[in-house]
């Protein structure tokens, strides 16, 4: 677990270090995700990678971080609490928004993806995932 | 309140244990009910727990800044997280790579229409310019959301809110009316849910089907990157 934690965090760091260096407006996390990525698809072709990529230990505690991810946003979202002045003036105007937006980004996204999909997929996979 | 007890408040509610703790009590006890009304869409575990906690730090007169010491280290975890979806990015990678192609055209008219319709009707609304820079990026994961917020002007714990309300919306949502559309495609309502409401909606997703949580986990990684690059256009030419 102590390795696989590491190489998460290690993925992050290298992640953080080339999104400022590079000054691009990308997280580090995400770098990071796509480091660990290219690690994995790579991981039988280059020297020194750690068993952990194999074993499943690392893959457990992806699981394991995935299936928890609703506990991370809850430190932000207590964050409620220090705009309840903002959201007394605005809060009406701002929660139709905020709620009608979403619904629309949904209902936009998902027809784009199924439309791109059978336009462009010759073995129809959409209808059996 | 009583002296002694009054003095072990006031030592406990500066310690980072005391919130550490609550907040994953309130969670989990969040997370019981929402097993045990079967996952209901209304019943939103994040939703639930900082109803709880913000009940509490409001209660207590607890400023958020002493709260979030403790939490803090939960919240650190959204970064290791957040590389985690390499994994189920990479055992569904064959599955990905088909479906490129839906994915960008979703991903482009999806990116656009989130930040677009926030702006288009806050504005409606009346809403200031500087409160709509800090809306503008909602659909995007908050450590992304509050950067392009600041960058612009806004304000970035009201940014923060709007993202953590948008991504419980989007969980709350996305699956009785994928449902009532009669969508089956694991894919198609992943990545949409992902787009719409990042972690909080992938999140959601994973509960419901690996493969929708999957395509969320990419679809947020994708967004974070575009909506950084469209929300300054975006403004610019709204005239904002």
């Amino acid at each position: 677990m102590v390795v696989s934690l590491c190489l998460l965090l290690l993925c992050q760091l290298l992640g953080e270090v080339l999104a400022r260096a590079t000054n691009l407006p990308v997280p580090g996390p995400v770098i990071g995700m796509v480091l660990l990525f290219l690690l994995l698809l790579l991981r039988n072709h280059i020297p020194f990678v750690p068993r952990e990529t194999r074993d499943g230990s690392l893959a457990g505690v992806c699981r394991g971080l995935l299936q928890n991810l609703s506990l991370l946003f809850v430190p932000a979202g207590v964050g409620v609490v220090q705009r309840l002045d903002l959201l007394a003036r605005y809060g009406v105007g701002l929660g139709i928004a905020i709620v009608a937006s979403t619904v629309i980004t949904l209902l936009v996204s998902v027809a784009a993806f199924r439309v791109a999909s059978k336009l462009f997929t010759t073995d129809d996979i959409g209808g059996q995932v | 309140m009583s002296d002694p007890s009054f003095a072990l408040w006031v030592y406990l509610s500066k310690t980072p244990l005391l919130w550490l703790a609550l907040t994953l009590l309130s969670y989990a006890v969040a997370d019981r009910i929402a097993a045990a009304t079967g996952r209901h869409p209304l019943a939103n575990p994040v939703l639930m727990a900082v109803c709880m906690i913000a009940a509490l730090l409001l209660i207590t007169r607890t400023p958020y800044p002493v709260y979030f010491n403790g939490a803090q280290f939960v919240h650190f975890l959204l970064g290791p997280a957040t590389v985690a979806l390499a994994w189920p990015l990479y055992e569904n990678r064959s599955l990905v790579r088909r479906s490129l192609l839906p994915m960008l055209v979703a991903l482009g008219l999806g990116s656009v229409t989130a930040i677009l319709s926030v702006v288009l009707i806050a504005r409606g609304f009346g809403i200031p310019a500087s409160i709509l820079a800090s809306v503008a990026p909602k659909s995007v994961t908050a450590a992304v959301a509050m950067g392009i917020s600041t960058s612009l002007g806004g304000d970035a714990s009201l940014t923060a809110v709007a993202v953590i309300v948008t991504g419980i919306i989007g969980a709350m949502v996305v699956t009785p009316m994928m449902n009532a559309l009669g969508i089956k495609d694991w894919r198609a309502r992943g990545f949409a849910v992902g787009i719409a409401s990042h972690g909080i909606g992938t999140a959601r997703a994973f509960q419901v089907h690996p493969i929708a949580g999957t395509f969320a986990g990419v679809a947020m990684g994708l967004n974070a990157l575009l909506t950084a690059f469209l929300v300054p256009i975006i403004l610019r030419a709204l005239g904002i």
